[in-house]
C-alpha cells in the first residue's frame, strides 16, 4: 500500500466514523426494534457440558421461531434469531448476553440451563432493561424485573407431591442431591412440607456434582430403609444413581425415587428397564395427551429425529417464544421494548403443551404439576394431574418475602 | 456391622474399577516415562466401543470385550506411531501432546456421536445380587472385581514370564545398552503403548453399564487414576494394586462415616500427606535413568 492511499483510506474510515457517531447514539433507546424484522437472541449452549440439554432447548425455541416466521411473523415482521454459543462457561454467557443486547440490540433473549449462567446473565439484561426469558425450573428465591421464569418454581414442584408421596408410601423421606444451590433450596422447601403433613427426614446427603459411585449411598439407603427417596441429583450423576440403584435391586414399589429433575433425556441414558416404576414431578411429560402436545411431539420429531424426546424444559423453551410472540402481538409496533414487552406479556394467557400458563405479575408462570411414572419405553405415564393451575412462589420456604409485580418485598 | 461389611464391599467395588483404569496408566508411565493425559479419553472410548458394538452389531459387553481391546489399542498404538514416539526425548512436551490428544478425542466423538449421555445395557447373565447373610453384592460388581484381577494377573505375567515382557524390562533398565543387544526398543514402546490404552477400554467397557457414558466420561476418572499410580508408586504394578484397594476403601469409608462430599475431601488430604512423607509413593520402582 501506497502512503497517499493509506492516507486516504484513513481519512475514509475517518469520515464514517464522524458520520455514523450521530446514528450510533440514535439507534440506542426507543428506536429499539424498528427494523423490518425484529430481532431476537437465542443464548444456548451448543458444545461444552451442558450442551446435551441445552441443545435441546436451542433446538425447541428456533422450531417455535421458524413457525412463527412461517406463518406470517408478527404485525407482518419476521423474527430474526440471533445464535451465540456460550460453551457452557458463565462468563461467556455473560459476555454474549451483552453483545446480543447491545451490538445486535434484541428486543428480547431466550436462554440458558443451570443456574450459573442465568445468575450470570442476571446484571446484564438488568443494567440493560432487556428481558431474559429463562425456561428452566429452578431454586425460586430471585425475583427480577428483567427475567421471565417459565419454569417450575419449588412450591409448583412439591405442593402435590409431598402428601400425595406420604400418604402412598410412608413418611419417611430420605434426600439425595448435588452439591449445589438448587437441591438446597428444593430440600429447604421439602422440609417445611414435611413437617407440615407429618412426615420426616432420615438423611439427608449431598454428593459433588458429576459424581459418579453410589454404591456408599445405596448401602446407607439400603441400611435406613427410608419410604421414599427424594432426588434431585442431576444430569450424569442421575443416570449412575438411576443404574446402580437398578443393578442394587431396590424395588421401586416399596422405595421408589421420586425426582424432581429426571426427564425423558436422562431416562433415555438410564433405560426404560431401570428407570421404570421410580416417579418425576414435572408439569409437562412427553405423553401428556392435549392437541397442543401432539402437536408440538410431531412437529419436533420431524425436524429433528425420531429418536429426539421433548421434556419439561425443551417445552418451556418453545412455549416461552409464543408467549413472547403473544405478547409483542399486544403492542403497538412502533413502541417495542424489552419493558414494553414485559409488561404487555403480565397476565397473558397461552395454551402450551402442559396445558394454558399464565404469565404471573412477579414474572413467573402458572403452570399444570403432574406426577409421572416412568415405564419400560422411557415413557411417563401421568399418575396425578394437578385439578388447577398453580401459582408460583419464588420465595415459598422464606416466610415473610414475596415476589410482587413491584419486586420483592420484605414483610 | 452390616454396614461396614457392605461399606468394605463397595470400596472394593470402587478399586477394581480404579485398578482397571491406572493399570494402563502406571504401565504407560512405568515403561516410557510418558504422562499419558488421555487415557482418559482411551477409557470414554472404551465405553463408546461397548456401546457402538450393542446397538448397531447387537454384541453385549462381555462378547465385546475383546473387540474392546483390540480396537482401542489400535487407536493406542496409532497415536503412539504418531505423535508420542517423537516425542520420547522431550518427555515434558508429551504432557500437552497427550492432553491436546484427549481433546480432539473428545470433541471428535461429541461431533461424530453427540453430546448426549448413551446407554448400555448390562449383561443379562450377571444381573441380580448375591447375599451372603447381610452383605448383598452386586454380582456384576463382583465380576469386575474379579475380571481386574485377572487382568493384573495377566499383566503381572506379561511382565515377568514372557519374552516380551523381559525385552520390556530390559528397554526400561536401559534403552541404549538394550538396543545394542539388539532389542527394538521403538516396538516395544509402541504395544506398551498400545496394550496400556487397550486396558484403559476394557475398563472402559467394564463401566459403561454403571456410569454415563458421556464424551466427558474419562476427565474425571483419569484423575482418581493419577492419585493411584502417584500413591502405589511410579510404574509398580503391586502399587496400583495397593493404592487402588487403599483409596477405594478410605472412600467407601470416609463417605459412611462423614459423606460423600467430605469423604473426597478427607482422601485427597490424606494422599497430600502420604506424598509428603512417601514422595515416591508406596512402593516406588527401583530403576536407573
Amino acid at each position: 500500500m501506497k502512503r497517499r492511499d493509506f492516507l486516504g483510506s484513513l481519512g475514509a474510515v475517518g469520515t464514517a466514523g464522524m458520520l455514523s457517531t450521530p446514528a450510533l447514539l440514535s439507534s440506542a433507546g426507543r428506536a429499539l426494534a424498528q427494523g423490518n424484522d425484529i430481532p431476537v437472541g437465542l443464548l444456548f449452549s451448543l458444545t461444552g457440558a451442558v450442551a446435551v440439554v441445552e441443545s435441546t432447548l436451542h433446538d425447541a425455541a428456533l422450531m417455535a421461531i421458524e413457525e412463527i416466521n412461517a406463518s406470517g411473523g408478527i404485525h407482518g415482521r419476521q423474527l430474526r434469531p440471533i445464535i451465540e454459543d456460550p460453551a457452557s462457561d458463565p462468563a461467556t454467557y455473560a459476555d454474549r448476553a451483552r453483545r446480543l443486547m447491545i451490538r445486535d440490540k434484541c428486543v428480547s433473549v431466550f436462554g440458558s440451563y443451570t443456574s450459573a449462567s442465568r445468575q450470570a446473565v442476571l446484571p446484564v439484561t438488568e443494567q440493560r432493561k432487556n428481558l431474559y426469558w429463562y425456561p428452566t425450573l429452578y431454586e425460586g428465591r430471585e425475583c427480577s424485573r428483567n427475567v421471565m421464569y417459565g419454569g417450575a418454581v419449588p412450591n409448583q414442584q412439591q405442593d402435590d407431591l409431598i402428601p400425595w408421596a406420604i400418604e402412598n408410601f410412608g413418611p419417611r423421606f430420605y434426600m439425595i442431591g448435588n452439591n449445589y444451590v438448587y437441591p438446597k433450596e428444593e430440600n429447604n422447601y421439602c422440609k417445611t412440607l414435611l413437617e407440615q403433613y407429618g412426615g420426616e427426614v432420615v438423611n439427608e446427603e449431598y454428593v459433588p456434582l458429576g459424581h459418579s459411585d453410589f454404591s456408599s449411598v445405596i448401602n446407607r439407603i439400603r441400611s435406613e430403609k427410608p419410604d421414599v427417596i427424594f432426588a434431585t441429583v442431576v444430569g450424569d450423576s442421575d443416570v449412575a444413581f438411576a443404574r446402580q440403584y437398578h443393578a442394587a435391586e431396590l424395588d421401586p414399589s416399596k422405595m421408589p425415587v421420586v425426582s424432581l429433575t429426571r426427564s425423558e433425556v436422562e431416562v433415555k441414558a438410564i433405560g426404560g428397564e431401570a428407570a421404570a416404576g421410580h416417579f418425576s414431578s414435572a408439569p409437562y411429560f412427553m405423553g401428556h395427551a392435549t392437541p397442543e402436545n401432539e402437536k408440538f411431539v410431531e412437529a419436533y420429531k420431524s425436524r429433528y429425529g425420531g429418536d429426539q424426546v421433548t421434556h419439561f424444559v425443551s417445552e418451556a423453551a418453545y412455549f416461552q417464544v409464543y408467549q413472547f410472540k403473544a405478547a409483542l402481538e399486544k403492542l403497538d409496533p412502533s413502541n417495542i421494548t424489552p419493558e414494553t414487552i414485559r409488561d404487555a406479556a403480565v397476565g397473558l394467557t397461552l395454551n402450551a403443551p402442559q396445558g394454558e400458563v399464565l404469565i404471573d405479575e412477579n414474572l413467573h408462570t402458572h403452570l399444570w404439576p403432574k406426577i409421572g411414572q416412568w415405564q419400560t419405553n422411557g415413557q411417563a405415564e401421568v399418575l396425578i394431574e394437578s385439578k388447577e393451575r398453580v401459582a408460583p412462589k419464588p420465595y415459598a420456604a422464606y416466610a415473610g418475602q414475596t415476589c410482587t409485580g413491584k419486586g420483592l418485598v420484605k414483610a | 456391622m452390616d454396614v461396614i461389611a457392605n461399606q468394605l464391599f463397595a470400596g472394593l467395588s470402587m478399586a477394581s474399577i480404579l485398578l482397571m483404569i491406572a493399570l494402563g496408566l502406571a504401565i504407560i508411565y512405568g515403561a516410557m516415562g510418558v504422562i499419558n493425559l488421555a487415557h482418559g479419553e482411551f477409557v470414554m472410548l472404551g465405553a463408546y466401543a461397548t456401546w457402538a458394538l450393542q446397538t448397531y452389531a447387537g454384541i453385549g459387553i462381555l462378547p465385546a470385550l475383546p473387540f474392546v481391546f483390540i480396537s482401542v489399542a489400535a487407536v493406542g498404538w496409532i497415536v503412539e506411531k504418531v505423535v508420542v514416539q517423537n516425542l520420547y526425548h522431550r518427555p515434558l512436551d508429551t504432557i500437552l501432546a497427550t492432553w491436546g490428544i484427549g481433546i480432539i478425542l473428545q470433541q471428535a466423538v461429541r461431533l461424530g456421536v453427540g453430546a448426549e449421555s448413551r446407554f448400555v445395557k448390562g449383561p443379562d447373565l450377571l444381573s441380580g445380587n448375591t447375599e451372603i447373610g447381610p452383605l448383598i453384592m452386586s454380582n456384576y460388581r463382583l465380576f469386575v472385581i474379579v475380571f481386574s484381577m485377572a487382568v493384573l494377573a495377566a499383566t503381572w505375567m506379561l511382565m515377568t514370564r514372557t519374552e516380551f515382557g523381559m525385552k520390556l524390562r530390559a528397554v526400561i533398565q536401559n534403552r541404549a545398552i538394550s538396543e545394542c543387544y539388539g532389542i527394538e526398543a521403538k516396538r516395544i514402546y509402541s504395544v506398551t503403548f498400545a496394550y496400556g490404552a487397550g486396558l484403559a477400554g476394557l475398563a472402559g467397557a467394564l463401566i459403561t453399564p454403571l456410569f454415563s457414558t458421556i464424551p466427558t466420561m474419562g476427565t474425571g476418572l483419569v484423575v482418581d487414576a493419577f492419585l493411584v499410580v502417584i500413591v502405589g508408586g511410579l510404574g509398580s504394578l503391586i502399587g496400583s494394586a495397593a493404592a487402588s484397594v487403599l483409596i477405594g476403601e478410605a472412600t467407601a469409608i470416609f463417605s459412611i462415616v462423614i459423606n460423600d462430599t467430605l469423604g473426597r475431601i478427607a482422601v485427597l488430604a490424606g494422599i497430600i500427606l502420604l506424598i509428603r512423607f512417601r514422595p515416591r509413593g508406596l512402593f516406588p520402582t527401583e530403576t536407573r535413568r
